[in-house]
């Protein structure tokens, strides 16, 4: 049997059934990590006492006596004196963090080559990015380094990497997940959510980290519970929604080709089709790049080496370039032409979803607008970069739960489907990406390393 | 004919909470003498990954300064934001403030001056935010106590409608019985709880617009320097626009040695704070129904009760004021209660001729047994005073060894030893002599 080729829900039941012991489990992983990570760069921490189920954190989330640097020279040495909430909950359920992985710096980035400790190379083709900011974590799990992993998305941080290494990746509804201990990037944005082997898999790990917590004020008690029965329920009649935006110039034909092959699928399998429009789509970019970058130069004002961390000078180009874009935005005499029109443009978006969600159940499209490109091929055109977000910001900016689901290849590189959905009805999108999952066998799919 | 002019003035106040955690964790918001950073978490530290909660227990007491106050309180999402600026004390880099949305809004307050001139000083608002750290600076090095960090503050702002210091003073005396009497916070100067900013500008007298600047005054503790600070900024002012000079917004401090104000920060080093709505904390929910319920169960203001005093039982102004201001309302109260004349009880009290230790049964016997009058003959509170002495060995000893409260029990002796008719004040002091002597 090979042990790391497991799903979640799979090792669970071989554990379950003493076919192989937690201790064989982390050694298994531990000595595969030891082989491959210096070509892949996906953990910057290991932990090697780890004897649970063993995960894979994003070095965004904090965790209590393990370094947690945000991929970042200002934390280099920082080790957290308390636990993430979702850490907790995971430790709960007999989790523990196998070791940290790579990202883009303070999870700003796109592509992972952001980090001060070097980029993490696609498992597909280790020319490639593996997309970002959750980098280290998408590998982890498509190059079968974890059982499991977290990530965080603030614009598509899950999703992106998620389709671009070919493996499940679902952020959650903004309130679903407590981010008390992810190091912030844009708070009113970010979720930690599943990066994962399986749709189902990603559905069980929602249901362990979500719910009510003390420390989040804008964590809802609307826990999700994993309900087998529900997600299997099938899509007979379900209302799919196509918005004609993301179908339109920029996106690569062959992505195109796949993503349309992946609706048809849905449409066999039951599902009505729907044509819809997002009229607001084409500024989402534009709110973003003014809201994100003013929460994140807020966020980032504690990072003064004065009682923890090193000094300001040791953070990266892209830190950088967005505390400048944020501390404009909201300076005096700029923050209404910026900050204000963005925030109502944040409006329309969000009622651009209450309406179509009236005409359909789920919004399907594509995830990234190609598939990963060469390292170093971006790094020095930001604008380039951040219209690689273009199909997964708006999500972030509405707080709706998104997911990413294998569903094909071009020129050996995978492609991801995009399923959306209404605020907190993630079981919906889990349904869809569990559907299309079981009538494909894109999952099973592995990389030859 | 010399140009005359006027000084105009507003007031900020700052007032820490006497809550029992801080505003946005769960650390205890008791931090004063304690063991420096004692009283520190994730949160108030700002360490990465930390978020802020709401202290309800903050937001009431926020409410109830409000009313006190005349304000009316919003019910229609009163939010949080962001202050942007560096301190080393600001461990996140912002304060948790308001701005645009505060909890309390257009309020007033009645201050009257010592010849009975009332003046109605407009209260823009009074909103929640936090504390910041304590810097201590000993032998050119900076020591950062984050105890105080996030300890719930309300800062109350006024219009500018001061015109002279006196009133300024007032004005600030009169808030520190209202937070006492509310039970909000301790308002010590000294410790800190309480906190005075002024704004002080001068105008040609008949000039009705504001002037184009104004000098804010910062980081003055106490009643005295504040009121000395603002008569030398005025005449420093007038002095200033009398030479032709124009003044600009700036900061200044007050030197106690030399008596005078000093520059802290000009116009062109004035932050700018960048504020945004705190991403990390909901609108706060208050309905009507929660103010209303606040506004009952509010203690009765000692102004209040001054004037209920005065309609109720007739008193004069001045004796009300004075069982207000030696804190005899209640006493007082208690002892109509139990039957005394109004008259003879206002008196007895406010004239001293009981010992504030009594209880309103002994102040009402007293005046049963001897009318108001007392006995007021020291030679006979002196053997009175002996007696009680020598029959209560124990509780001397205890006096002696430091337990001053059992002095009460020894007058209490001598008057009943005198049916009530001894001048409790006088046997006090008897009894001090003799006891210290």
């Amino acid at each position: 049997m090979n042990i790391t080729n497991l799903t979640l829900v799979e090792t669970i039941k071989a554990l379950e059934e003493k076919q192989f012991s937690l201790e064989e489990l982390n050694r298994v992983y531990l000595e595969r990590i030891k082989k491959h990570n210096s070509e892949l760069n996906v953990y910057l921490t290991i932990n090697e006492s780890s004897n649970g189920l063993p995960a894979a954190i994003k070095d965004t989330i904090i965790t209590k006596g393990i370094k947690t640097t945000a991929a970042s020279k200002i934390l280099e040495n920082f080790i957290p004196p308390y636990d993430a909430t979702v850490i907790s909950k995971l430790h709960e359920q007999g989790v523990s963090a196998l070791g940290k992985t790579n990202h883009d710096e303070f999870a700003m980035g796109g592509s992972g080559e952001n980090s001060a400790f070097g980029p993490t190379k696609n498992p597909w083709d280790k020319t490639k990015v593996p997309g970002g900011s959750s980098s280290g974590s998408a590998a982890a799990v498509a190059a079968d380094l974890a059982v499991f992993a977290l990530g965080s998305d603030t614009g598509g941080s899950i999703r992106q990497p998620a389709s671009l290494t070919g493996i499940v990746g679902l952020k959650p509804s903004y309130g679903r997940v407590s981010r008390y201990g992810l190091i912030a990037m844009a708070s009113s944005f970010d979720q930690i959510g599943p990066m994962t082997k399986s749709v189902e898999d990603a559905a069980l790990v929602l249901d362990w980290i979500s719910g009510s917590d003390g420390y989040d004020s804008n964590c809802s008690s609307d826990k999700f519970t994993l309900q087998p029965l529900r997600l299997q329920a099938g899509i007979k009649g379900l209302r799919v929604g196509v918005p004609k935006e993301y179908f339109g110039e920029g996106l690569d034909v062959k992505v195109k080709e796949v993503v349309e092959t992946a609706i048809k699928k849905l449409e066999d399998l039951g599902a009505e089709i729907v044509e819809i429009s997002l009229p607001h789509s084409q500024y989402a970019l534009a709110a973003y790049y003014i809201i994100v970058p003013s929460e994140v130069s807020s966020n980032m004002a504690r990072y003064t080496g004065i009682r923890y961390g090193t000094g300001r000078e040791n953070l990266g180009k892209e830190v950088m370039r967005r505390i400048m874009l944020g501390t404009f935005s909201l300076s005096s005499g700029y923050y209404d032409a910026y900050f204000t029109k963005a925030a109502k443009v944040r409006t329309l978006i969000k009622r651009d979803f209450d309406g179509v969600f009236k005409k359909c159940d789920v919004i399907v499209g594509p995830v990234s607008p190609t598939t990963a490109w060469n390292l170093g091929e971006k790094i020095n055109d930001p604008l380039t970069m951040y219209l690689q977000d273009i199909y997964t910001i708006s999500a972030n900016l509405a707080g709706i739960p998104g997911l990413s689901v294998p569903a094909g290849f071009v020129e050996g590189l995978p492609v991801g489907l995009q399923i959306l959905g209404k605020q907190f009805d993630e079981e919906t999108v889990l349904k869809v990406g569990f559907a299309y999952e079981q009538a494909t066998q894109w999952r099973k799919e592995k990389p030859k390393l | 004919m010399k140009q005359l002019y006027e000084p105009i003035m507003g007031i900020e106040i700052h007032v820490e909470l006497n809550t029992k955690t801080k505003m946005f964790c769960r650390c205890s918001a008791d931090y004063f003498g304690k063991e420096p950073n004692s009283h520190t978490c994730p949160v108030c530290l700002g360490l990465p990954g930390a978020l802020p909660i709401i202290n309800e227990e903050a937001i009431t007491k926020c409410m109830q300064i409000g009313l006190a106050l005349n304000c009316s309180v919003e019910t229609n999402g009163s939010y949080f934001e962001r202050k942007n600026y560096f301190y080393p004390d600001l461990p996140k880099g912002y304060q948790i403030s308001q701005l645009v949305r505060p909890l309390n809004i257009n309020g007033w307050l009645d201050v009257e001056n010592r010849e009975g001139n009332v003046t109605r000083i407009r209260i823009n608002r009074a909103h929640q935010e936090e504390d910041t750290g304590k810097l201590t600076h000993i032998d050119g090095q900076t020591l950062i106590d984050y105890s105080r960090s996030c300890v719930p503050l309300v800062e109350i702002v006024t219009e500018p409608d001061f015109h002279d210091s006196s009133a300024v003073r007032d004005y600030a005396k009169k808030l520190q019985q209202i937070f006492r009497d509310i039970g909000v916070s301790n308002a010590d100067m000294e410790k800190g709880d309480m906190r005075l900013e002024a704004n002080v500008s001068v105008r040609p007298v008949g000039q009705t617009e504001l002037p184009p600047y104004r000098v804010e005054l910062k980081n003055i503790n106490s009643f005295n320097f504040m009121v000395q600070a603002i008569e030398y900024e005025i005449k420093r002012q007038v002095e200033e626009l009398e030479q032709g000079r124009t003044i600009t917004q700036e900061t200044r401090g007050w030197n106690e040695n030399k008596k005078e104000t000093y520059l802290q920060r000009s116009k062109e080093e004035a932050h700018d704070y960048r504020y945004f709505p705190e991403p990390d904390l909901p609108e706060l929910q208050v309905d009507t129904s929660n103010v209303e319920r606040i506004r009952l169960q509010m203690p009765e203001l000692s102004i209040n009760k001054m004037n209920r005093f005065m309609e109720e039982y007739g008193l004069t102004k001045q004796i009300a004021a004075t069982l207000v201001s030696q804190g005899l309302m209640k006493l007082f109260e208690e002892t109509v209660k139990v039957g005394g004349d109004v008259k003879a009880v206002a008196n007895l009290l406010v004239n001293r001729k009981v010992d504030p230790g009594s209880s309103a049964k002994q102040i009402f016997e007293q005046i049963q047994n001897k009318g108001i009058g007392v006995i007021v003959d020291m030679g006979e509170i002196e053997k009175l005073a002996k007696e009680v002495i020598d029959e209560n060995p124990k509780v001397v000893e205890d006096y002696r060894s430091g337990k001053e409260t059992a002095i009460q029990f020894l007058i209490g002796c001598v008057m009943r030893k005198s049916k009530g008719k001894a001048d409790a004040g006088r046997a006090r002091a008897i009894l001090e002599k003799f006891l210290k002597g």
